[in-house]
C-alpha cells in the first residue's frame, strides 16, 4: 500500500470509530429512541402485559389476567392486512398442529389493531381457518393501545389518498413467559422451524 | 430461481396470458406476466395480495396505472415495508413502472395488488384472474394460481 492509500484507510478509520462512538453515546443517553422500541429491543425484568379489558371472537372477556399464569404467545394485526397477517396465523396454526396438546399450555392471541373495523362477528368468521385455540381480541381502541404499549407493540393508523385507511403495526409474535414476562420474540418470515423451537421452549416440558 | 426454472416458468405461464388487445398469449418484445399467484383467503377477510413478474421486452417504459378483477369490488397497486419491526402498506397512487427491457418483481414483504372487498373467498387450487392495465390502453389478463393461506411460493 503506498501512503496515500494508508491515508485514506486512517481516515475511513478514524471516521467509523467516530460514528461508532457515537451511535454507543447516543443509545446510551436515549438520543435515538423515538417513542417506540424497535421490536427487537424489547424490555426485559418483571412482568409487562398491562391491564386492560377487550372481548374475544366469542364476545367472552379477556383482560391481562388471561395473559398470565400460563405461557403466552400474542401477535398485532387486523383482517384488512393482505400478507403478514394470515401468513403469521398460518405458520402458528401449522407449528400449533405440530406441538399438539403441548400448545394446550400456551395461551395465543390475535390482537387486532382496527377494532373499528374488526368486530367480533368478523373476527370469528376470520380465525375460523386458523387453529381454534387462537383467540381474537377486540374492543376500545384505547384497551387495545394500553395493552400495545405495554408490550412495547407499536400500530398507527394511515389515511389513503382518495378515501379509506390502512394500519401500520409491528409484525412480530411475543412470546410471554407464564408470569408475563418477555421470553423471545419471533420476527415475520422468520424460519418456520425456529419458531417452533421457541413454541415448544415457552411451552415447556 | 435459476435461469432454467424461470425459462420453464415463463413459458408456461405465457400459455395463460392472453393480451386482450390482440387476443394472443404473449407478443415478442411486448409485456408479459410470469408466475402469477396469490393465497386462498379466510372467510371474512377483505383483502387479499396478488403477487407475480411484469417484463417489459420492449423499448419503452411501460407503466401499470391500474387493475381490476370479478373476486373484488377494486384492485390497488400496493407496496409494503418493514421498518424496525414495523409494517407499513401504501397505495401506489402514481402507478408501477417497467423498464424497458426489464421486470418488476409483486412479491411477499414487497409490491403487490392489493385486492380489496372481497366478493368471496379465494379456493387453494382454483385461479382468479386479474386484468392489468397499462399506459396507452394496453390490457393484460393473469391468472393467479390460488396457494393455501399460508402460501410463500416456495420462497
Amino acid at each position: 500500500m503506498d501512503i496515500k492509500t494508508l491515508r485514506i484507510v486512517r481516515y475511513a478509520a478514524s471516521g467509523l470509530i467516530a460514528v461508532f462512538a457515537f451511535a454507543f453515546l447516543a443509545v446510551g443517553l436515549g438520543w435515538l429512541q423515538s417513542g417506540r422500541p424497535p421490536a427487537d429491543v424489547l424490555p426485559t425484568g418483571g412482568p409487562v402485559v398491562g391491564a386492560f379489558e377487550l372481548v374475544d371472537q366469542g364476545n367472552r372477556p379477556v383482560s391481562e389476567r388471561d395473559m398470565r399464569g400460563r405461557p403466552a404467545v400474542v401477535f398485532f394485526g387486523f383482517t384488512y392486512c393482505p400478507d403478514v397477517c394470515p401468513t403469521t396465523l398460518a405458520m402458528l396454526t401449522a407449528n400449533l398442529g405440530f406441538m399438539g396438546q403441548q400448545a394446550d399450555r400456551l395461551g395465543i392471541f390475535f390482537v387486532t389493531v382496527d377494532p373499528e373495523r374488526d368486530t367480533p362477528e368478523l373476527l370469528a368468521k376470520y380465525l375460523s381457518p386458523f387453529d381454534p385455540r387462537i383467540r381474537g381480541l377486540t374492543g376500545a381502541p384505547n384497551q387495545i393501545a394500553a395493552l400495545a404499549k405495554s408490550l412495547g407493540v407499536y400500530f398507527g393508523r394511515s389515511e389513503i389518498e382518495g378515501g379509506g385507511y390502512t394500519m401500520d403495526h409491528t409484525a412480530s409474535v411475543i412470546l410471554l413467559d407464564a408470569q408475563g414476562r418477555f421470553s423471545a420474540t419471533i420476527a415475520y418470515g422468520e424460519n418456520s422451524d425456529t419458531a417452533l423451537a421457541k413454541l415448544r421452549l415457552l411451552a415447556g416440558g | 430461481m435459476n435461469v432454467l426454472l424461470r425459462a420453464a416458468v415463463f413459458s408456461l405461464c405465457s400459455a395463460v396470458v392472453t393480451l386482450s388487445a390482440s387476443g394472443c398469449s404473449s407478443r415478442e418484445g411486448g409485456l408479459r406476466i410470469i408466475d402469477p399467484w396469490t393465497r386462498a383467503t379466510p372467510l371474512g377477510a377483505s383483502v387479499g395480495a396478488g403477487y407475480m413478474t411484469i417484463a417489459n421486452g420492449g423499448a419503452k417504459p411501460v407503466r401499470l396505472i391500474s387493475a381490476d378483477s370479478v373476486v373484488a369490488e377494486r384492485v390497488e397497486i400496493h407496496a409494503m415495508s418493514m421498518e424496525g419491526g414495523v409494517m407499513r402498506m401504501r397505495p401506489l397512487s402514481d402507478g408501477l413502472d417497467v423498464p424497458a427491457g426489464g421486470e418488476v418483481e409483486l412479491k411477499p414483504s414487497g409490491m403487490h395488488l392489493m385486492m380489496i372487498g372481497m366478493k368471496r373467498p379465494l379456493i387453494e387450487g382454483e385461479t382468479v384472474a386479474i386484468v392489468l392495465v397499462f399506459d396507452g390502453g394496453v390490457r393484460l389478463e393473469a391468472k393467479l394460481s390460488v396457494e393455501g393461506i399460508g402460501g410463500t411460493h416456495g420462497h
